[in-house]
């Protein structure tokens, strides 16, 4: 069977572009606003919400048929905020000074609707494989928003990529300026609703 | 007193938890559809973050900070990486238990609320709001009104823009942008002048 024709790579696919977690389901755009000013706090915040969400995943999905219907939303809270703590402690020993930036981000991942989302929606119905792949692909189409809404603000707002000035000197010598209003928090609304309205006009027949 | 008040203003208007933390958008997109749903939402969201908060406070300062297990005997234990998963064991419990109080004892406001309650559980501006009152090591006084007022303050930007929403049914808005995306744009206009008042000490 060819790569392109498995299930979970239709999963990956699907979440990555047609069914992205944030411009197409509209979850977890809090943390996509708030880690967005620098490419790299965004960089480290969708990696650690991709460990978290496919562990989170494959875990409840191992676990499906033991949970009991009716604490099965504490359940997979105990298995989220479990990961969430692992990710925080991962995260404090190795880049401290991105940790600091994001401070309470990372806590929130635990109530992140994407995962809980993914978790109740594909992970208490599918076997491991397929639930890892959904994380995987959910997790991808959310850093790959995270990182457009960050490469904007970055380079427009402080002229910078990665930290490393691109903009070259010359042309604040001949009068240009950086945009402030990105760097504050409505540039983060006014960005994301823009490239909402690109994705829209990319993909135009889906409707919400 | 001055102080207290100057936390209050802060996290109603320059600091609003929603416009700019971007706490709580997921219920803001979702609710504001309807101005009596997110005025409902808004009030429950005030009532739980207010009771939730100062509780949250006493039990990271009792049982989870470094050093807080001193009473028990136990003066080296640090257990503030269990913050995330107590925080929201807490206010689940919370909202479970105000929703059955006020079952009990005022079933006109239970009708009002019900439905609301059990969302509030997953809305992130009340885990965040007790995530910065630990990173900002307020005191049991100010976290109260901490909760307080980022509630307020939550309610007022939902309340707004569900209004505006509601004006902006007859606007000709380009057809890709509908919904989600001239959402977040009016809601970058909405957080502009919120963040008007920054300038002002009280």
């Amino acid at each position: 069977m060819k790569l392109t024709r498995t299930k979970s790579y239709k999963v990956f696919r699907a979440a990555l572009w047609a069914e992205n977690p944030i411009s197409k389901q509209i979850l977890g755009i809090c943390s996509a606003l708030a880690v967005t000013v620098q490419l790299k706090t965004a960089f480290v915040m969708a990696l650690s919400l991709t460990l978290v969400i496919c562990f989170s995943n494959v875990l409840v999905s191992l676990l499906r048929n033991y949970i009991p219907r009716n604490i099965r939303i504490i359940a997979e809270l105990v298995i989220i905020a479990s990961l969430v703590i692992l990710a925080d402690q991962i995260l404090k020993a190795f880049v401290y000074d991105i940790s600091k930036q994001l401070s309470v981000f990372v806590g929130l991942i635990i109530t992140n609707c994407i995962v809980m989302g993914r978790a109740e929606a594909f992970a208490m119905t599918n076997p491991p494989l397929p639930s890892f792949f959904d994380g995987l692909g959910n997790g991808f189409g959310y850093g790959l928003i995270l990182m457009a809404v960050a490469f904007i603000r970055e380079l427009l707002g402080s002229g910078k990529l990665f930290g490393i000035q691109v903009v070259p000197d010359a042309f604040y010598a001949a009068g240009y300026a950086n945009m402030g209003l990105l760097v504050l928090a409505p540039g983060a609304f006014i960005v994301i609703g823009l490239l909402f309205w690109l994705q829209n006009a990319l993909t135009p027949e889906k409707k919400i | 007193m001055e102080h207290l008040f100057n936390i209050l203003f802060v996290s109603i208007f320059p600091g609003n938890i929603l416009l700019s933390y971007f706490l709580g958008m997921c219920s803001f997109v979702a609710v504001s559809r309807n101005m009596s749903t997110a005025t409902g939402l808004g009030i429950a969201v005030v009532f739980v973050m207010t009771i939730t908060n100062p509780v949250n406070w006493l039990v990271y300062h009792y049982l989870l900070a470094p050093g807080a297990l001193a009473w028990a005997g136990l003066p080296h234990v640090d257990l503030s990486f269990l913050k995330f998963l107590t925080f929201i064991a807490v206010i689940a419990a919370m909202v479970q238990s105000v929703e059955m109080i006020i079952d009990t004892f005022s079933p006109a406001l239970y009708t009002a609320l019900g439905v609301f309650l059990p969302l509030i559980a997953v809305n992130c501006a009340i885990l965040g709001a007790a995530l910065f009152m630990v990173e900002r090591d307020y005191t049991l006084m100010e976290s109260v009104v901490y909760g307080f007022g980022s509630g307020v303050g939550w309610m007022l930007a939902i309340v707004t823009m569900s209004a505006l929403r509601f004006k902006m049914r007859y606007s000709d808005v380009p057809k890709g942008l509908q919904g989600f995306g001239i959402t977040m744009i009016v809601s970058g206009l909405l957080a502009m002048t919120f963040m008007l008042f920054s300038g002002m000490a009280v």
